[in-house]
């Protein structure tokens, strides 16, 4: 039973870091309606970008809220720069284009910053969690931050107006258009809250995986899973799903047999499908009603 | 030349794949015959590193031919071509190699292997669309390689290291290399493969699945089966995959996990889109693209080369959304303004 509990808590502390990217990932899908493949990628360079400040002799908060600000400004200029001019084609070729920018942002940082693995402070320090092993102080902080962000979202979204309008803009362009929303300006705001969500995500994820241009790989793709798990229609429901994906990971490495770190990944997101083919909007997101 | 002259762009909400006519999925008979004769005489006057590129070519054509049914013809996308290009090339390597058998026996039992998975897999796959399924196809694929490592199955796959797999000649005292022999036999199964999906496609099958693309419930509502026809699709996909994988597999002469990773998958759907999604003819355009193009970014700059693959990825889909299909419509209406 306590080995159970330790892979729980375990579960949740590495959960923290996918529900910080699902976070992110859910945030443009609101917008663009897209998955952004380039997104682990741009929370790498904005984290790099952090790294820089403090290498400069810059504290550690004024470097972190720098970062965010530049990463909201970058995620808007990228909007701005290379995806307005494909907003009219199609779906597949906007995915191309996040795979282009994936790959160029992932080599500008190798060749900015190299390849070596760096160590990234934590303003937190990792000293164990009420009194538990498995979870540090670092960890809890990830949490917290996560869940400040996620009630952040949430007010910003329920009772700002121009959250209501950038919820109109995504569920329906052309009305929101009709009653004077500026909805490519919607989605430019979308990529900056998007990069600057993925710049505290990959602040607060640095000090556990390090810092290198690579970092982000394994960690989008649990994002990812987790953003679907709980319904990319749904931030609540993207950090229940970091949280879960975190545990499930945990608890298959640990009981089924056989099962190395290897074949933890595949087990996870077997879990997931089988979920999607159960609940096919993901645990917390609105069935989409098409017309015919 | 009667391809593609009635293709307007639309723009239409909501929908993945845009709408294809089945006419427009093909070339016209002469441009077919041009670039035939050009395929077959190549291999006479070019290096044998060449030809032995061509012949990648046609294989990783194959494979986004396959995807292009999947996702132009029947509006499906899938990440997850990589794990039937890997059973594929496996089920090819291991017969060979294990089993003595003669390899181009080996094509059909890998086309029929895949078909009969990817025919499974479509299954759980029909209640999923577009980022889920997304999603679900990029599971298999992830964990492929993973499952090829596996310990029990080690003694036939060889583990991490792979199988090596020996080289044919060319038959029946033939003079010619290796490489060319090969060259001619993937050009064979390519022409098979590719006259046999656009029949497919030009079919009462290949109708359904348009209908499917286009509008789903209209489509059940006209009668058509929509869950057989998505998983026959994913088996027809996952076939014409493997049998392309079986062939990467011989080309190649090695076969082993890591060569079949999520990045494959990504290759073949870049090829896809910049092939133009839904043109049967553009996959070889876009195997091209995806063979060429990050050797050429590698000798532009050794430690950018992702930033020049990714900033000539760019200019190609600003110039054309739409892929090579929109250079043939482009040009064929250039030709036609230019016989009035």
């Amino acid at each position: 039973m306590e080995l159970f509990t330790n892979q729980i808590l375990a579960g949740i502390s590495t959960g923290a870091i996918y529900a910080c990217m699902a976070l992110a990932v859910v945030m443009i899908y609101q917008a663009i309606d897209h998955l952004n493949f380039a997104q682990g990628e741009m929370a790498m360079f904005s984290t790099f970008i952090s790294w820089q400040l403090m290498q400069w002799g810059i504290p550690y908060w004024w470097a972190f809220l720098a970062t965010v600000a530049i990463s909201f400004v970058a995620g808007i200029a990228i909007e701005r720069i290379l995806f307005k001019p494909l907003a009219k084609a199609p779906i597949l070729t906007n995915v191309a284009g996040f795979i282009a920018l994936f790959s160029i942002i992932n080599s500008c940082a190798g060749l900015i910053w190299d390849f070596t693995i760096k160590q990234y402070p934590t303003p937190f320090g990792s000293a164990p969690f009420l009194g538990s092993q498995l979870i540090s102080t670092h960890q809890a902080g990830m949490i917290g931050v996560t869940v400040l962000l996620l009630i952040g979202l949430y007010f910003f979204f329920q009772y700002t107006r121009i959250g209501l309008a950038m919820r109109a803009a995504a569920s329906l362009p052309e009305s929101a258009r009709l009653v004077g929303i500026n909805t490519s300006w919607m989605i430019a705001l979308g990529w900056g809250m998007a990069a600057a969500i993925g710049a505290v995500a990959g602040i607060l994820i640095a000090p556990v995986v390090f810092l290198e241009p690579n970092m982000m790989g394994g960690v989008l793709v649990y994002g990812f899973a987790a953003a679907v798990l709980g319904g990319l229609t749904s931030p609540l429901g993207a950090v229940i799903g970091g949280f879960l994906v975190g545990i499930m990971e945990n608890l298959a490495g640990t009981y089924i047999p056989g099962v190395g770190n290897e074949l933890k990944l595949p087990i996870a997101l077997a879990v997931i499908v089988s979920v999607l083919v159960v609940k096919p909007a993901g645990l917390f997101g609105r069935p989409i009603v098409k017309r015919v | 030349m009667s391809a593609a002259e009635d293709v307007v762009p639309t723009d239409q909400e909501g929908q993945a794949v845009e709408a294809v006519p089945k006419r427009a999925m093909t070339l016209g008979t002469g441009t077919s015959l041009v670039v035939l004769a050009l395929l077959i005489l190549t291999p006479l006057v070019v290096k044998s590193f060449v030809t032995f590129q061509m012949t990648q070519l046609l294989v990783y054509g194959l494979a986004v031919l396959a995807l292009n049914i999947l996702t132009g013809g029947s509006g499906q996308f899938s990440l997850g071509q990589s794990a039937f290009y890997a059973i594929g090339a496996y089920a090819s390597a291991i017969l060979i190699e294990q089993f003595n058998v003669n390899y181009a026996l080996t094509i059909p039992v890998a086309g029929v292997l895949c078909f009969a998975v990817g025919f499974l897999f479509g299954q759980p796959a029909l209640r999923l669309s577009g980022v889920y399924l997304a999603l679900a196809t990029f599971a298999l694929a992830t964990a492929m390689p993973q499952l090829l490592k596996l310990n029990f199955i080690e003694p036939w796959t060889g583990g991490v290291q792979g199988l090596v797999v020996d080289k044919p000649d060319a038959p029946f005292g033939l003079p010619m290399s290796q490489d060319t022999w090969l060259y001619y036999f993937t050009l064979a199964i390519t022409i098979a493969v590719y006259v046999a999906s656009v029949n497919l496609l030009r079919s009462r099958s290949g109708r359904a699945l348009m209908a499917i693309r286009d509008n789903e419930i209209a489509a059940s509502a006209m009668g058509v089966n929509v869950a057989l026809y998505k998983t026959l699709a994913f088996g027809v996909s996952a076939g014409i995959t493997g049998v392309a994988g079986a062939l990467g597999a011989i080309v190649v002469q090695f076969v082993a996990p890591d060569s079949f990773t999520i990045t494959l998958a990504i290759q073949l759907f870049l090829g896809m889109v910049v092939g133009g999604v839904g043109w049967l003819p553009g996959s070889f355009v876009g195997a091209a693209f995806i063979i060429f193009v990050p050797n050429m970014a590698e000798s532009v700059s050794k430690g950018l080369s992702g930033a020049v693959f990714g900033v000539l990825l760019f200019l190609v889909i600003y110039l054309v959304p739409h892929g090579a299909r929109q250079v043939a419509i482009a040009s064929q209406q250039l030709i036609g303004k230019f016989r009035k």
